[in-house]
């Protein structure tokens, strides 16, 4: 009993272990699932199970509204939100699963890095809806159907434009900076936020780790969340969001508030934001239900009518008001290196910005 | 609850007193003894003993571990070389310290001007620390955000408007060490009213008027006898503040991580975020442990090198000293006080609840449900938490209120043989920050045989022994003003312990009982250090959900759940003191 596993990363990896050991070895490469379209019998089996977990990442209010519309949409099945940030459902998850509590259905999470590991650790169930592989760009869900894309998140700056004006705002992060922002700026964390562990990773690969050093010096305003950040600037808190949801920060200026988004001329931090289904869902049908609901093109069409989001869904209808991912100068993401280095980033990210 | 307890402790003396008469064959053999207080309280020991030695153990273990098996003190290098350590540990020594000077400073005239003077509205006052009293730190450190935030706070924009000053110029920053310290303060000086209040209730009038007659003068009477009696109530007030300060996590984790500093409960809670290192964990929150050993042995000296026993037998009510034309400037400044933890933040809170930005004043205009709406019908964690919460929150208040009574009687008679050693374990949670008690819990009940994760057993237990050191401090001080003698002459005249105990002091005891049950209800709703690390997706409270939505910035929800909360915890503050038969019992702010 002593002896027995010390820090949750060990546990992590024993139930690894175990749930390998437990399961069916995993293939070395699966079989591609067949494509499921949304059948009277699913719908009749998730019923039957009545509800569905889902842990996301995404904007609490956009994640509810997420729910309810699934729960208006097929009466009888409710949906059940546990929100909180990509960091921390990946914990979460990891401490539950550790002691063999399976009580999540759908993840979604904004950390591309979270689903390496999970597959590695065979906790992931094979799933295709049929409208992803009909109208889906291949690069947007795993052949193997364990991952999809819900939504592609950018991270650009905000600004509370009757505190600053566009013109006057800062257009790069070397802008930033400058002695004027002091005092002025409000920003999310990595250890947090996935969101933010993406920028932070990108940001650091494109202006050095020696550019936060001297950011940490303009006495910033440090919160967790990336939804977090826009809503600071819309109350007029902070003049300038320097990462977090740009969505939010369109969703806000759209409904009369004085936010205005700057893409910075360095380039907009990316991440892509996969759903995955779990192997041990305790609701499996109400699962596969609401995980191909969602990426139908009715569960996408709320991502960009309500929450301003980028989907990968080809017949969605775009609608106006947001810059197209094309017309963004992007960073790039690299999944593989957050998986290895997020432990890293988030050691430096404390030791420079103290908290 | 109470009645039912009462129903089933009056069947169990009824059978005991059948038994003296009847033939004892006849009953089951564990029936027969006469006082069955030994096996009672043993019992109880054990209990304590797997409560809080558990994680207690465990704590240890990791400090001196390397994480790989073998024992290291490199833990403790770290500690107290590293900056990062070095730090919060001297920021948690000055709010602590702090924020237990200005309690006393603030609650002690306080309460005495409540128990002691004509001061008008007295009963209000009470009401309105009790107020504060169940008021969440962390509900009352973000209302004070919408209050007090530099640029957004509702009084630094009134501020701005009627000075006209420039947008930058701001007369309050919450997010900085003073701010936490005020905000600290402002839900821990209850902890220092309510013992020096109740110190002065029970001081019987005959010590006052024996130095009236004496020829003392009123001030001298109160420097000479009052003062002096009400003591080491202040002094266990200071302690229990400074103690309240170190341990508490939501307002910091709330105000000075924003800041960009950290206290000991954030650092530590922190060293548990993915890659958690709890050996470091448990090395920070050792000192801590140290610390509050080595003041609890200090306050037992002070109030024990005092006759501290005033209820003896009947005594008269204390004269109350004529304020004459300061009594309303009295009542003005007392609320005044009270301003700062309960009507500004409950105003911040409405505002944020129905205006469409948290930091936007209120207008009919304005006016928006969208956040009562949200919470009722789509907020699907809500429902979920709140069942949680209530049922967590009645059964640890029965659950910790019957240990503590047991365990504060056992330590206040010395009723058996190592009796120092449970009042230590009851007492010594109190120096666990809640987050390492609950990687304590986690490391011991994840595992055979005793797997609790995942149900709310596990946040019972934690919840227990959260609740045992403050209610059992405050049942042990009921005990100590009751002496002894009463008990004895029950029984000479023949009764067993436990009935002596049943009739002689369970009704001098109610009031501290009841005020025990509802003081740990509401400590229930407000733990969330413990409850961070320790709830599952189906095992959210209510604390935790308003975390969570304070670290995504969803100040609306919080506002509407935070009023919810509150209400809640009044009704049941409201409903024990009606308890038919105890209607004629106040409740003493606890």
């Amino acid at each position: 009993m002593r002896k027995a596993k010390i820090s949750r990363r060990e546990m992590l990896q024993g139930s690894a272990a175990l749930a390998a050991g437990a399961v069916f070895a995993q293939p070395v490469r699966a079989a591609a699932p067949p494509a499921e379209a949304i059948t009277p019998a699913l719908i009749e089996a998730a019923k039957k199970e009545g509800k569905v977990i889902f842990y996301t990442a995404m904007d609490l209010q956009f994640a509810e509204r997420l729910g309810r519309s699934f729960e208006q949409k097929y009466p009888g099945i409710s949906a059940r939100v546990e929100r909180s940030g990509a960091e921390r459902v990946f914990q979460r998850i990891g401490q539950e699963y550790a002691s063999n509590i399976h009580s999540v259905d759908v993840v979604n999470t904004s950390d591309q890095a979270h689903v390496i590991l999970w597959k590695r650790n065979g906790w992931l169930a094979q799933y295709l809806p049929e409208e992803v592989v009909k109208f889906y760009d291949k690069k947007f869900y795993d052949p193997e159907g364990f991952e999809l894309v819900t939504r592609v998140l950018v991270s650009p700056f905000g600004i509370n434009t009757s505190l600053v004006k566009m013109e006057d705002a800062p257009k790069s992060f070397a802008d930033l900076l400058d002695p004027k922002w002091n005092g002025k700026m409000v920003k999310a964390h990595p250890a947090y936020s996935g969101t933010i562990m993406n920028s932070t990773y990108q940001t650091a690969q494109v202006m050095g780790w020696g550019y936060f050093e001297k950011l940490a010096k303009q006495n910033i305003m440090q919160v967790q969340s990336a939804t977090d950040t826009p809503k600071r600037i819309a109350l007029g808190e902070r003049a300038i969001m320097i990462d977090g949801a740009g969505y939010l920060v369109i969703r806000d200026k759209e409904a009369g508030k004085p936010v205005d988004v700057i893409y910075p001329a360095e380039g907009t931090p990316l991440a892509t934001s996969p759903s995955v289904l779990m192997k041990a869902a305790p609701n499996p049908n109400a699962a596969k239900l609401f995980h191909n609901w969602m990426h139908s093109r009715e569960g996408q069409q709320i991502l960009i009518d309500y929450a301003r989001q980028y989907s990968p869904h080809s017949q969605a209808v775009e609608k106006p008001g947001v810059r197209k991912l094309s017309e963004i100068k992007l960073m790039k993401e690299d999944p593989e290196a957050i998986e290895k280095g997020a432990d890293e980033v988030k050691r430096r990210y404390t030791e420079i910005f103290k908290v | 609850m109470l009645r039912a307890s009462r129903r089933r402790f009056n069947a169990r003396h009824f059978k005991v007193r059948q038994v003296t008469i009847a033939i004892p064959a006849a009953q089951p053999p564990k029936k027969i003894g006469i006082d069955l207080t030994k096996p009672v309280l043993y019992g109880f020991a054990a209990v304590l003993l797997v409560l809080i030695v558990l994680p207690m153990s465990w704590l240890f273990y990791y400090s001196v571990s390397d994480g790989k098996g073998s024992v290291t003190l490199t833990n403790f290098t770290r500690l107290f070389t590293d900056p990062t350590f070095l730090d919060p540990l001297m920021t948690t020594f000055i709010i602590a310290t702090s924020s237990a000077a200005i309690c006393c400073l603030v609650a002690a005239p306080m309460g005495w001007l409540v128990a002691r003077t004509d001061l008008p509205f007295s009963g209000v006052i009470r009401a309105l620390v009790t107020a504060s009293f169940v008021t969440p730190p962390f509900l009352g450190a973000i209302a004070w955000e919408v209050l007090a935030a530099p640029n957004s706070g509702l009084l630094n924009k009134i501020f701005r408007s009627v000075t006209g000053a420039e947008q930058d110029v701001h007369l309050f920053n919450i997010y900085s060490l003073e701010g936490l310290i005020f905000v600290i303060s402002c839900y821990t000086f209850p902890y220092v009213f309510t013992l020096v209040a109740n110190s002065l209730d029970r001081t019987p009038g005959e010590l006052e008027d024996a130095s009236s007659i004496l020829g003392g003068g009123r001030w001298y009477t109160a420097r000479r006898v009052t003062i002096p009696l009400v003591l080491p109530a202040l002094l266990a007030g200071a302690l229990v503040a400074f103690l309240q300060a170190m341990t508490l996590f939501g307002s910091p984790a709330i105000l000075a991580l924003p800041a960009g500093f950290h206290t000991m409960t954030t650092k530590i809670w922190s060293l548990f975020q993915y890659p958690p290192k709890p050996e470091l964990a448990a090395a920070a929150s050792l000192p801590l442990l140290i610390l509050t050993v080595f003041l609890l042995r200090a306050e037992h000296m002070i109030l024990g090198r005092r006759g501290y026993s005033v209820v003896g037998g009947k005594y008269g009510a204390p004269r109350l000293i004529p304020l004459h034309s300061l009594r309303w400037v009295a009542f003005g400044i007392c609320l005044a006080v009270l301003m700062l933890p309960v009507f500004l933040p409950y105003a911040a809170l409405l505002n944020a609840a129905f205006s469409p930005v948290a930091t936007t004043f209120l207008t009919w205009h304005n006016a928006t449900m969208h956040n009562i709406y949200f919470v009722l019908f789509e907020l699907s964690a809500a429902s979920l938490a709140l069942k949680n919460t209530v049922i967590l929150g009645g059964a640890t208040a029965t659950i910790g209120t019957l240990i503590a009574v047991v365990i504060a009687y056992v330590t206040a008679r010395q009723a058996v043989k190592g009796w120092r050693v449970l009042g230590f374990l009851a007492t010594a949670p109190i120096a666990i920050p809640g987050i390492v008690l609950g990687v304590g819990l986690f490391l011991s009940y994840t595992r055979p045989p005793f797997v609790l994760y995942g149900t709310l057993w596990i946040l019972l237990i934690a919840f227990v022994t959260i609740a045992l050191p403050s209610a059992y401090q405050q049942l042990q001080a009921a005990f100590r003003t009751i002496h002894p003698e009463l008990e004895d002459a029950s029984r000479i005249l023949g009764a067993t312990r436990l009935r002596s105990l049943w009739e002689i002091i369970a009704p001098l005891l109610r009031t501290g009982v009841i005020a025990t049950w509802c003081f740990i209800f509401v400590g229930v709703m407000r733990e969330l250090s413990a409850a961070i690390i320790l709830f599952t997706s189906e095992t959210k409270v209510i604390s935790v959900l308003i975390y969570d939505l304070n670290e995504s910035g969803d100040l609306g929800a919080i506002a509407v759940i935070g009023i919810g909360m509150l209400i809640i915890t009044f009704g049941v503050v409201f409903a024990v003191n009606r308890i038919p038969g105890f209607g004629n019992v106040r409740f003493r702010n606890s």
